[in-house]
């Protein structure tokens, strides 16, 4: 039997039982719009934190102090190693030994209350040097950037992050202000611009200088090379030469710090697709903890199709037998039993993939418990459902067919 | 019908060596045919060593009691049953050497099978039912397909019937559209187990008169199964059933069948 009469043959008997094959059919559809609506919305999960931390810049590259930095990584939080100091993050500023490095701003946290008045609000505080708002994509909204004439100084100054102004100062301009940070009168002489949204958000910080924060806020001694720091931001010259900049400050660091060459590195150098790829890592695997939830049910969906096709199967034993003694051969009974079968999870996964997708267009800004779903769906998730529920056909539908296949004509004309 | 290793020519040569009673190659020939079924633990012999030669053009009634083998034979020349023991050559082709393949295709060219029970698919058109051994066979077109269907119902005196599906014909009708499709490969040979079984007379009647205008007009070979002394002697020759065994071989006419007394003089 050729295709085309295989094809019209298995429509024709799906089509005289049209409720049965529709309700097999809808297994088939619930299983791939699942999986595609699933996989839409981890994509668009993974997608937007990737795009998030894309806004940074990719050419950013991050020291932290000590392997303990690993822990503190994403949480934007210090080390209290004492490994990196300022001393490194000035040592690097060098056209010979760190030509690709071309913005060094080192960083110093601390947290505390800022008070203005009756208002307070607790800070996020960072002690920063006049490159910080460049290496983090910073923008100062009104005012003047800390410079690094108030860092020479261990000036008493602060630029406020949009959220932290508005909470101490409404909608009025702070710039001028006096406002106190853990007791200490500092003179407001910027406000960032709000960055909502992106996943560091500067909003709730408070930016200082990092003489200041190290000295005055946390009572630090000693000389300013010594001043250790929670992390440098260092942005390469261009997002090709990461990977070069990356090696520049590993060997200055290492020098720096008299590291023999079978010790391991005491701080930690990520760079912005570091941090990407570990997210779309995890991402990744919420991905395919959704699509195999959605999985499961294509699975339920295809045992559907096998139960359906053992019932057609006894049911049409003797249109079998007919079959075979006008001269079907036991291929084309097979091959007749998979054509129904894939025909019918072929036909799920399309208009599975149409749902899927409805679903997943709808659905995307759909806010669930205060989050924002994003969805992206990707043709080649659609390409790969309908493959697998053809694949699916074909599993379910195999061991039904070769049961029909296999049944003896005599008996088969016999059977009532 | 492409049978490798078995060619015909080198049958006949053997045959003619051996000192052959005929020119032609008789249609069927059965020789210490046995067909054996396992029920439990008991050997069921449903044939017990059958000998039967039909020749080209011969119209044959199989007779005998219920239970006496006459369908185990005619499944086995249908090439639905291979035989336990024993040989079959169908057309000079010794069947017991075809593959499951080669038996359908010679189920589907080279015979045709009328049931009792006319065995229509019911969903479809009796068309489409004469088509069906057209559409396994392969090599037909759409057309040529309808075109054959058409000529067989036509010849069953059926032209108006073409889009009626089973249950909206008479029995009568049925059974021609089953003969339609045992024709539409234009087969030498029908085998019909018991046609007129479910039949009233009158219908019987007309199933009986086609099938004897096909071997009278035509020239197709007929073996017909029935437990009607009418339907029987309405044939040239009765081949007569008990336990599995063949008990008389007669012509209608009354003379004794030759080959019948040479083989039970050889036994
Ligand atoms: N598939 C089978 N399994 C077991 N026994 C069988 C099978 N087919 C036939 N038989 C046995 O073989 C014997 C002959 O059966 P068969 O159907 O050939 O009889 P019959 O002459 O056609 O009878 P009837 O006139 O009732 O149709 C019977 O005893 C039957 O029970
Ligand atoms: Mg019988």
């Amino acid at each position: 039997m050729n295709f085309g009469l295989l094809f019209t043959t298995a429509l024709g008997s799906l089509s005289s039982n049209k409720l049965r094959a529709s309700l097999t059919l809808l297994g088939i559809v619930i299983g791939v719009s699942s999986v595609i609506a699933m996989m839409a919305v981890g994509r668009g999960a993974q997608v937007s934190v990737t795009s998030r931390i894309s806004e940074l810049g990719t050419d950013l590259i991050t020291v932290r102090p000590g392997a303990q930095a690993l822990r503190f990584a994403f949480f934007g939080g210090g080390g209290n190693s004492d490994v990196v100091s300022l001393g490194d993050a000035l040592s690097l500023d060098d056209e010979v030994f760190s030509p690709n490095a071309r913005v060094i701003a080192p960083e110093n946290s601390f947290s505390g209350t800022a008070t203005f008045g009756r208002e307070n609000t607790f800070v996020n505080g960072v002690g920063v040097t006049a490159e910080y708002i460049e290496a983090r994509n910073l923008k100062i909204a009104s005012g003047r950037n800390i410079s690094n004439i108030d860092v020479q100084n261990d000036s008493l100054v602060a630029v406020l992050g949009s959220a932290t102004s508005e909470a101490l100062f409404g909608q009025r301009d702070s710039v001028g202000s006096t406002i106190k940070i853990s007791n200490r009168e500092f003179t407001v002489v910027g406000v960032l611009k709000s960055q909502q949204g992106t996943i560091f958000n500067p909003d709730n910080s408070v930016l200082i200088p990092i003489t200041t924060a190290y000295y005055r806020m946390n009572n630090g001694k000693g000389p300013r090379e010594s001043i250790s720091v929670s992390a440098i931001n260092i942005l390469a010259k261009s997002e090709k030469v990461v990977d070069a900049a990356r090696l520049e400050i590993s060997t200055v660091l290492r020098l720096n710090h008299e590291l023999d060459a079978d010790e391991e590195d005491d701080f930690l150098i990520t760079t912005q697709q570091d941090t990407i790829e570990t997210l779309e890592g995890t991402q990744g695997t919420f991905v395919i903890l959704l699509g195999s939830i959605a999985g499961i049910s294509l699975l339920v969906g295809g045992i559907g199709v096998m139960n359906i096709m053992l019932v057609s199967v006894t049911e049409r034993t003797r249109e079998i037998g007919i079959r075979r003694a006008v001269g079907a051969k036991r291929r084309d009974i097979l091959l007749q039993f998979v054509t129904e079968a894939v025909m019918m999870t072929f036909g799920g996964g399309v208009l599975g993939v149409v749902a899927g997708w409805a679903i997943a267009h709808f659905g995307n800004g759909a806010t669930v418990s205060g989050d924002v779903i994003e969805t992206v769906i990707e043709a080649q998730i659609a390409v790969l459902a309908l493959a697998v529920s053809v694949a699916v056909g074909l599993f379910f539908g195999i061991y039904p067919a070769v049961r029909a296949a296999s049944l003896n004509p005599i008996e088969a004309l016999r059977h009532e | 019908m492409a049978r490798p290793g078995v060619g015909v020519a080198g049958k006949l040569a053997v045959v003619d060596n051996m000192g052959a009673r005929t020119v032609r190659r008789p249609v069927i020939e059965l020789k210490a045919v046995t067909r054996e079924f396992k029920v439990g633990t008991q050997l069921v012999r449903a044939l017990n060593g059958i000998d039967l030669t039909i020749d080209r053009g011969e119209m044959v009634a199989i007779i005998g009691p219920s239970g006496s083998g006459k369908s185990t034979l005619m499944n086995t020349l249908g090439c639905l049953d291979t035989p336990s023991s024993g040989s079959f050559f169908l057309n000079g082709h010794d069947v017991s050497r075809l593959s499951d393949d080669q038996l359908a295709e010679t189920r589907s060219r080279q015979l045709g099978f009328v049931f009792q029970s006319y065995n229509l698919l019911p969903r479809e058109t009796a068309l489409s039912n004469v088509e069906l051994p057209l559409k396994y066979s392969g090599g037909y077109s759409a057309r040529a397909r309808k075109e054959a269907a058409r000529k067989a119902l036509d010849r069953v005196g059926l032209a108006e019937r073409y889009d009626h599906r089973p249950l909206q014909l008479s029995g009568g009708e049925q059974q021609r559209v089953g003969i339609a499709r045992a024709l539409v490969q234009n087969p030498d040979l029908i085998l019909a187990d018991e046609p007129t079984g479910n039949l009233d007379t009158k219908s019987s009647q007309e199933v009986i008169t086609m099938l004897k205008s096909l071997n009278e007009d035509d020239g197709k070979t007929i073996v017909i199964v029935t437990h009607d002394p009418e339907v029987a002697d309405a044939t040239k020759r009765i081949v007569a059933f008990r336990d599995g065994l063949i008990i008389e071989d007669r012509m209608v006419n009354g003379s004794p069948r030759r080959s019948l007394n040479q083989d039970e003089v050889r036994s």
